[in-house]
C-alpha cells in the first residue's frame, strides 16, 4: 500500500524548511511542556521527528485506508433522513481511524488534549488527506474551527469543547444563508437572549459543510433591527442539546462524501463566543482565514493526486508505438502540471509559515506581555500571512482547477469515462476556486496588498537572498518580471477609477502570485536541485502572463470598460 | 474484571510482494530486498487483544515475540496502537528452530510470565505458513485452542466465545479460560498506530537496544519504567538446550528452489467457443488445471 508522505519527498522539503526551528522554538515554549506531557518533544530534533513520525501515519492511512475508500465514498454520497445527515460507510471508516490515530485536534493545546502542532504539519497532513479523499478532508479539516474557539472562547468554554474535538467531535462553520453567500453581512438568523440570560437561535442557514456536526460555530444576528455586520455575533451550539435539525442536503457535483445541509433552528440553544457584535468583523475573519488556508491545502493535494494519475497514464498509454508521454505535446501538459502543483505547494507552507508565527506571538500574548521587538515581528508577519492567504487559496485553487481539467485531456476518451479516478477529481477539484469565497473574492483580499506594496517588499525580500551560481540567470529573469509588475501597478494605480482598478485587480494579482511563487520556487532548487525542473518551467509560464497581463493593460483605454460592464 | 492477555506477534519478511531478487543463489532469503514486518494475521489478533482490553478496564496486553533483538521492533508497533509492553525472546541458541523448537521456547516464556488469562496470535505467519505454533503452545501449555477466530465475540465468567471462520460457514465455540485463540485475517482489522502514543513511546528499547543510546538517552529511559521493555534469553525462560534451537528442530530442510516462471510456447487461438474448449479439455486432461 502506498505512503501519501514518505512517497513524497517534496513534503518533507517543505517540512524541514530552516523557518521551522523558529516556529517550533516559539510554539514550545522552549520545550517546558516535556515536564507535564510524556508526549512532548525535548528539543527540536525531537520535535521534527515527531512530526515527521505523525505525518507517515497520516500518509499511511491516506495511502491506504482513506484513498481506497474514496470511490465508494463518491458513488455512495452522504444522504439526510428523519432530520439528520448521515455519512456514507467509507466516511464513517475513515472517521474512525483518525480518531483512533488521534489526527483530531491536531493543532490544539496538549492541555486541551491536542497534539500542540504549528499549523505546517498541520496543514501538511490536510494535504495528504485532500489527496486521498477530497471531501473526506473537509470533515477531517472543519478541526479547525478548534482554533477560534481557543482564540475567542472563554476559559470555560475551552475547557468544555475543545476536548471533545481532540477525542473526535466534528465541527461545522455555520455561516451562510439562502440570502447570504459571498454576503455576510446580510446574515439574518436570528439570536435572542432570554431573561435568565441565555441564547436561542431561529432561522436558516445554507449550503452548511458537515452541518450535522457535533459543535458548530454559528452566526447570528444578535442586536435587534440591525442590518448590517456590525450587528452579528458568533455563537456555539452544541448538538447534544437539540435545536437543529437538517432539513435537506444538497445533490452536489463533487466532494460527494461531505454533507452540504439546510439547517433548520428552532430555539436552539447556544451560548455566545467572545464578545457581542465582534462575530463578523473579527471572529468570523479569523475563521475563514484560518479555512482558507486549508482550502489551500485541499487544492494542493487534489492537484498532488491530478498530477500523479496524468503522470501514470501517460507512461503507461502507448500510442503510435511509445508511451504518449513522449510527445511533447503531452509531456508539456505534465511539465506545467508539475510546475503549477510545486508552485502552489511552495505557496502553501510559506502561507502556513507566516501564519504559524503571528499566531503563536499572539498565543504567547495570551501568558505575558510581548515584547516591543515581538510585538513588530508579530504584526509583520501576521500582515504577510493575510497577503498570502487569499494568494494561496485563490491561484492554488485555480491551478488545482487545470490540473484537473489536463488530467481528464492527458487521458483522452478514457478520461471522459466514469472508469478512471480523473473525473471525480474534476468534479471534486471544481468547488475549491468557489467555497470560503470564491477567487474573486481572494482578489479583493489581495489587492490591498498589491496597492500598499506587501508584495513588492516581500519580493525585494526574496530578491535579496543569496542563490546557487547556476540559478542566477533564471533570478536575474524573474527580476525582470517584477519591473513589470511594478510598471503595471504603476499604470493602473494612477488612474482614478475605481471600475476600472477593480476590473484589472485579478491581473495585477495573477502577476504578483506568479512572481512570488517563481522566488519561492528559486528557493527551493536552492535547497534542493530536484525543484529545478519546475522552477525553470513555471517561471517561463509565468513570464509569459506577466507579458500578457502587461500588454493588455498598457493597450486599454479606460473608456472601452463599458464594453465589460453591466 | 482486568485481563491479563498476551498476543502472540512475529516479525516477518513481507512476503506478499515477492520479486525476482527475494532469494539468494544460495536459496536463503535475501533480507534486504524484503523489508521485516509485523504478520498480517498477529495484528488481527492483536486488535481482538485491544478489543478485549477496551471492554475491560484495567487489562494488559503484552507482546510476547521470538526472533532477532531487533523484533523489539514489533513490539514498539504494538504499543503505538495500544499494547502495554512486551518481551522480546531472543539467544542465539534459539536460532534455526521449526515450529516444535519455537512452540516450546514460546510456551516456556509463557510460563515465565505466569499470570494470564488468555493468549492471541495470528493463524499464521507468513514467512513458514505453517499454522502449527499457536496450536503446539496450546498443546505444551495444557490449554484449549480456538483456531480460526474471527471475533471474539465476548469473554465472561471464565469462558470465551469465539466466532470461527471455517471452509463452508462460521461457528460459534465457548472455551474455558485460559486458552490459547488463533485468529484470521479475515477478522477486523487493527486499528491505526496512535499519534500520541507514538510520540510517548518512540523511544521504548529493549536492554540491547539501550546499551546502543548515548548516556543521556539511558537515563531519559532509566526514568521512565514504560520506555523498557524487555529481553529474555533461553535460560531465563528455562529452556532445555535439547529441545530449542536447530537442536530441537526435528524438521531439516533439504533443498530450497527458486522458482521462476517463464513462458517455454504461446499458442495463438480464433476468438471462437470450440477452440477454446478444446483447449480447456487439454488443460485438464495435463492437469494443468482441474
Amino acid at each position: 500500500m502506498a505512503n501519501f508522505y514518505t512517497d513524497n519527498p517534496d513534503l518533507r522539503h517543505h517540512l524541514n524548511h530552516p523557518m521551522m526551528r523558529k516556529i517550533v522554538e516559539l510554539k514550545e515554549r522552549n520545550y517546558t511542556d516535556a515536564e507535564k506531557f510524556d508526549y512532548a518533544p525535548l528539543n527540536y530534533e525531537d520535535a521534527m521527528d515527531n512530526y515527521e513520525r505523525v505525518l507517515e501515519v497520516v500518509g499511511d492511512l491516506c495511502g491506504g485506508i482513506i484513498a481506497e475508500n474514496a470511490e465508494g465514498v463518491d458513488h455512495q454520497g452522504a444522504s439526510c433522513a428523519d432530520g439528520r445527515a448521515f455519512y456514507a460507510d467509507g466516511t464513517i471508516k475513515n472517521l474512525e481511524v483518525c480518531r483512533q490515530a488521534g489526527l483530531m485536534g491536531m493543532a490544539m493545546p496538549r492541555r486541551f488534549g491536542g497534539l500542540n502542532f504549528p499549523i505546517t504539519p498541520y496543514i501538511m497532513a490536510a494535504d495528504i488527506v485532500s489527496r486521498a479523499d477530497t471531501g473526506f478532508e473537509n470533515l477531517w479539516g472543519l478541526q479547525d474551527c478548534a482554533e477560534t474557539l481557543y482564540e475567542f472562547g472563554n476559559d470555560d468554554q475551552r475547557e468544555r469543547f475543545i476536548p471533545r474535538v481532540c477525542a473526535g467531535d466534528t465541527m461545522s462553520m455555520d455561516l451562510t444563508e439562502p440570502d447570504a453567500g459571498s454576503d455576510l453581512q446580510s446574515v439574518m438568523l436570528k439570536a435572542t437572549q432570554k431573561e435568565d440570560g441565555s441564547w436561542v437561535l431561529n432561522g436558516v442557514k445554507r449550503f452548511i459543510t458537515n452541518g450535522d456536526s457535533d459543535i458548530h460555530l454559528v452566526l447570528a444576528r444578535s442586536e435587534e433591527g440591525t442590518k448590517d455586520g456590525r450587528g452579528l455575533s458568533m455563537f456555539i451550539y452544541d448538538k447534544r442539546n437539540g435545536g437543529v435539525t437538517v432539513r435537506r442536503i444538497e445533490n452536489k457535483m463533487g466532494i460527494k462524501g461531505s454533507p452540504t445541509c439546510e439547517l433548520v433552528y428552532k430555539n436552539a440553544p447556544a451560548e455566545l463566543c467572545g464578545s457581542r457584535r465582534m462575530g463578523l468583523i473579527k471572529y468570523v475573519m479569523a475563521l475563514m482565514n484560518g479555512a482558507r488556508l486549508g482550502i489551500a491545502a485541499q487544492s494542493v493535494g487534489v492537484s498532488e493526486l491530478a498530477y500523479r494519475e496524468a503522470l501514470a497514464y501517460a507512461k503507461d498509454r502507448r500510442q503510435f508505438d511509445k508511451a504518449i508521454i513522449e510527445f511533447p505535446a503531452v509531456a508539456e501538459m505534465i511539465a506545467v502540471m508539475k510546475a503549477k502543483l510545486d508552485a502552489s505547494r511552495s505557496l502553501l507552507y510559506e502561507c502556513a509559515r507566516y501564519v504559524d508565527l503571528y499566531k503563536v506571538y499572539e498565543d504567547i500574548a495570551r501568558e505575558r506581555q510581548l515584547t516591543p521587538e515581538e510585538r513588530k515581528e508579530c504584526k509583520a508577519y501576521n500582515r504577510l500571512a493575510d497577503a498570502l492567504t487569499p494568494m494561496a487559496k485563490g491561484m492554488g485553487s485555480e491551478y488545482c482547477n487545470q490540473n484537473a481539467y489536463d488530467c481528464i485531456q492527458v487521458h483522452g476518451g478514457s478520461g471522459f469515462m466514469k472508469d478512471y479516478a480523473c473525473e471525480r477529481i474534476y468534479r471534486d477539484a471544481r468547488i475549491t476556486s468557489i467555497y470560503e469565497g470564491t477567487t474573486q473574492l481572494q482578489v479583493v483580499a489581495a489587492i490591498r496588498h498589491v496597492t500598499t506594496g506587501t508584495y513588492a517588499q516581500l519580493m525585494e525580500q526574496y530578491a535579496a537572498e543569496e542563490v546557487k551560481p547556476e540559478l542566477q540567470a533564471v533570478k536575474d529573469r524573474i527580476a525582470t518580471l517584477v519591473e513589470a509588475y511594478k510598471a503595471a501597478v504603476e499604470k493602473v494605480t494612477s488612474v482614478d477609477n475605481n471600475a476600472y482598478a477593480d476590473f484589472m485587480a485579478r491581473r495585477l494579482v495573477e502577476m504578483a502570485g506568479g512572481i512570488v511563487m517563481s522566488y519561492l520556487l528559486l528557493s527551493d532548487a536552492n535547497r534542493c536541485a530536484d525543484f529545478t525542473k519546475s522552477l525553470n518551467v513555471y517561471v517561463n509560464l509565468v513570464a509569459a502572463e506577466v507579458a500578457r497581463h502587461t500588454e493588455f493593460i498598457n493597450s486599454f483605454d479606460v473608456a472601452s470598460l463599458d464594453n465589460y460592464l453591466a | 474484571m482486568s485481563l491479563n492477555i498476551i498476543v502472540l506477534a512475529k516479525q516477518v519478511p513481507d512476503t506478499r510482494n515477492v520479486g525476482k531478487d527475494a532469494m539468494k543463489a544460495d536459496g536463503t532469503i535475501n533480507r534486504a530486498a524484503l523489508p521485516a514486518i509485523f504478520n498480517p494475521e498477529d495484528l488481527n489478533a492483536l486488535e481482538q487483544a485491544l478489543r478485549l482490553k477496551d471492554a475491560n478496564p484495567g487489562s494488559t496486553v503484552t507482546i510476547l515475540t521470538m526472533g532477532l533483538p531487533k523484533a523489539a521492533e514489533v513490539i514498539r508497533e504494538a504499543i503505538y496502537r495500544g499494547a502495554d509492553t512486551g518481551i522480546v525472546l531472543t539467544d542465539r541458541a534459539l536460532g534455526g528452530a521449526d515450529t516444535l523448537a519455537t512452540s516450546y521456547s514460546l510456551a516456556q516464556a509463557v510460563k515465565k510470565i505466569g499470570n494470564y488469562d488468555i493468549i492471541l496470535g495470528g493463524r499464521q505467519a507468513i514467512d513458514g505458513d505453517t499454522a502449527q505454533v499457536g496450536p503446539q503452545i496450546a498443546e505444551k501449555l495444557g490449554l484449549p485452542q480456538v483456531t480460526y477466530a474471527e471475533e471474539i465475540v465476548s469473554l465472561a465468567d471464565g469462558k470465551v466465545t469465539v466466532k470461527r471462520r471455517l471452509e463452508h460457514g462460521i461457528e460459534t465455540v465457548v472455551a474455558p479460560l485460559p486458552c490459547v485463540v488463533t485468529v484470521n485475517g479475515s477478522a477486523a482489522d487493527c486499528r491505526p498506530r496512535n499519534a500520541k502514543r507514538l510520540m510517548k513511546y518512540k523511544y521504548a528499547v529493549s536492554p540491547s537496544e539501550k546499551a546502543a543510546l548515548d548516556e543521556t538517552m539511558q537515563s531519559f529511559v532509566d526514568a521512565r519504567p514504560y520506555l523498557q521493555l524487555q529481553e529474555w534469553g533461553a535460560a531465563f525462560v528455562d529452556a532445555d538446550p535439547e529441545q530449542i534451537g536447530f537442536a530441537g528442530s526435528p524438521t531439516k530442510v533439504k533443498a530450497v528452489e527458486s522458482v521462476v516462471f517463464t513462458a517455454k510456447e504461446s499458442r495463438r487461438l480464433d476468438n471462437d467457443d470450440a477452440q477454446i474448449e478444446e483447449l480447456i479439455k487439454e488443460l485438464i486432461v495435463n492437469h494443468t488445471i482441474g
